[in-house]
């Protein structure tokens, strides 16, 4: 029997295999990487009944043209996603996010484009055909680790998909919709006290605009100059997703997934670990603020959007 | 030993041994890093994700369902730490060409430092180097220390793109971009040389904490035909 797969037709402008991450390895160098938004990968898994850790395709803005060969899957899609399933007798259905599909072989499942955020989730139930590398399935293609020897897909490739069973299949929706809310929640960071007043009034007061240059790493801000007055470079040290780094240029950046996992530009906060889903689905051009929050909010909070997501995850049961 | 614990975000803790940059300083850091690295290991710490040992910075991070700050911290302070660094006498050579095309910053490094290129190279090429840690993308190396005489800033902005094999220096530090990646510092030639090397799987950093490195210059010829 030949193994399914999808044939790409078109691979989308990032699309990457990704799950929770990759850990342990912040000592030589290795960032988590995982799914940007892990709210949306968790329920792409759900909806498809996967173990919540399973491997999802990940992809950005436009995302990949498949055609499904020598099986019938069940799958779903997970974010803010325009997508269209074209059936093999050329019918075209028109793509609902948040519930399962029965794509039979031969069907094609065009992902044409993210809406009002920058990263969607493809599950397949049973999960993808695939190694994993140190105890993650992620993709980092800066490093050139993960599957597809760590890069994003092209046109040539395959993506292998497990067998599975899909007889039985049972429609699953989850009534899930993210709230798009431009403010970021943050705690002061490590180099509070590097930054003058007025830069620290700027940086909670005035609105920045997220750049073009925004990707898994981190996104950089522009707007009002956060001007040190101590020293604009550190001694080189550790980060994690989410810290805020400004260097001597006075624009922020974020840390996101793959970012470096040390950095010589002093921090200014760091986001909290409950908004790291919506700070990874900022788009360029759109302008965001911040707002000061203590590590006790942060960590009830945090507990709140936990449950929550608990709650969402058990909904589609 | 530990001067302060701080919370970097919610979800790690800032572990700071003092603001010099030395080696002795740095050896604590490794200590309780391959501590708690162990006790994690062993399970004997709940939900620690990571640990990024740094010249005097130690990060941990922790699952947020698992544990927090105040846990975390509590571990951290009533621990006892053995000397447990080992002086690893790992000599590595590094070839570096230093050509017009791989030099990126040298206008910048002769403009600010005041000396010419073959004097900055040859201050560069006379000293063995320390590592004191590996990060920022897999497997560099930061080394130290320079030459009092060739110490600069980073880049005001950082480059979005750095190439593969670039050799940077900063301040009393040196390191290789073992992957293209953005980074600020500034950039005087390139290795053919593997770094980081993934089919290692227990090992896949060439330059680990505590190795001494020394580089030599190569011609663009030896650069192209590099075997390994």
């Amino acid at each position: 029997m030949n193994k399914p797969y999808f044939e790409i037709l078109r691979p989308g402008i990032n699309t990457t295999i990704q799950d929770k991450g990759r850990y342990n390895l912040y000592h030589i160098g290795v960032s988590v990487s995982g799914a940007i938004d892990q709210r949306n990968y968790k329920l792409a898994n759900c909806l498809v009944g996967n173990n919540l850790d399973e491997a999802v395709i990940e992809f950005a803005y436009q995302g990949p043209h498949l055609k499904l060969k020598n099986a019938n899957i069940n799958f779903a899609i997970t974010g803010d996603i325009f997508f269209k399933i074209i059936r093999k007798n050329s019918k075209i259905e028109e793509g609902e996010c948040y519930r399962n599909y029965l794509l039979e072989e031969g069907d094609q499942l065009d992902i044409i484009s993210t809406k009002k955020s920058a990263y969607g989730y493809l599950s397949v139930s049973g999960g993808l055909e695939l190694q994993k590398l140190w105890k993650s399935y992620s993709t980092n293609t800066k490093a050139k680790i993960g599957p597809n020897n760590g890069n994003k897909y092209s046109s040539d490739d395959k993506i292998f998909i497990t067998n599975s069973d899909v007889k039985n299949f049972l429609e699953k929706r989850i009534d899930y919709k993210a709230l798009i809310d431009n403010t970021i929640r943050v705690i002061k960071g490590t180099n509070f006290n590097y930054f003058s007043k007025q830069a620290i009034k700027n940086f909670f007061n005035k609105e920045f605009l997220v750049t073009n240059l925004a990707d898994r790493m981190g996104i950089r801000l522009k707007g009002h100059k956060i001007e040190n007055i101590k020293n604009t470079n550190i001694k080189s040290e550790g980060l994690v997703k989410g810290v805020i780094q400004v260097p001597a240029d006075g624009n922020p950046i974020i840390m996101l997934s793959d970012h470096g996992t040390i950095g010589g530009y002093p921090k200014i906060a760091n986001v909290i670990s409950a908004d790291l889903d919506a700070v990874g689905q900022l788009t360029p051009g759109s302008n965001i603020n911040f707002k000061e929050v203590s590590l006790e909010e942060a960590e009830n909070i945090f507990k709140a959007y936990s449950e929550e997501t608990i709650k969402y995850l058990n909904e589609s049961n | 030993m530990i001067k302060n614990i701080l919370n970097l975000g919610d979800a790690a803790a800032y572990c700071d041994f003092g603001s010099e940059v030395n080696e002795t300083i740095n050896n604590n850091v490794i200590n309780y890093f391959n501590q708690i690295s162990e006790l994690t290991k062993n399970e004997k710490i709940e939900g620690i994700t990571n640990l990024t040992p740094s010249y005097n910075k130690l990060i941990i991070s922790y699952d947020l369902t698992v544990t927090n700050f105040k846990k975390i911290k509590s571990i951290i302070e009533n621990l006892e730490v053995k000397e447990t660094f080992k002086k690893n006498n790992k000599e590595i050579k590094i070839p570096i060409c230093c050509t017009e095309d791989f030099s990126l910053d040298f206008d910048r490094l002769t403009r600010k430092l005041k000396l010419n290129k073959d004097k900055i190279l040859e201050l560069y090429l006379d000293k063995e180097y320390f590592c004191y840690m590996t990060g920022f993308i897999a497997g560099m190396p930061f080394l130290g220390d320079t030459d009092k005489n060739i110490r600069c800033e980073r880049l005001e902005t950082p480059r979005v793109r750095v190439p593969k094999g670039s050799i940077g220096i900063t301040e009393q530090f040196a390191n290789i971009y073992t992957f293209e990646s953005p980074g600020g510092w500034n950039i005087i030639g390139n290795t053919p040389k593997r770094i980081f090397e993934i089919k290692n799987l227990n090992q896949p950093a060439l330059i680990n904490p505590g190795d001494k490195v020394k580089f030599y210059q190569i011609t663009k010829d030896e650069y192209l035909n590099w075997n390994e």
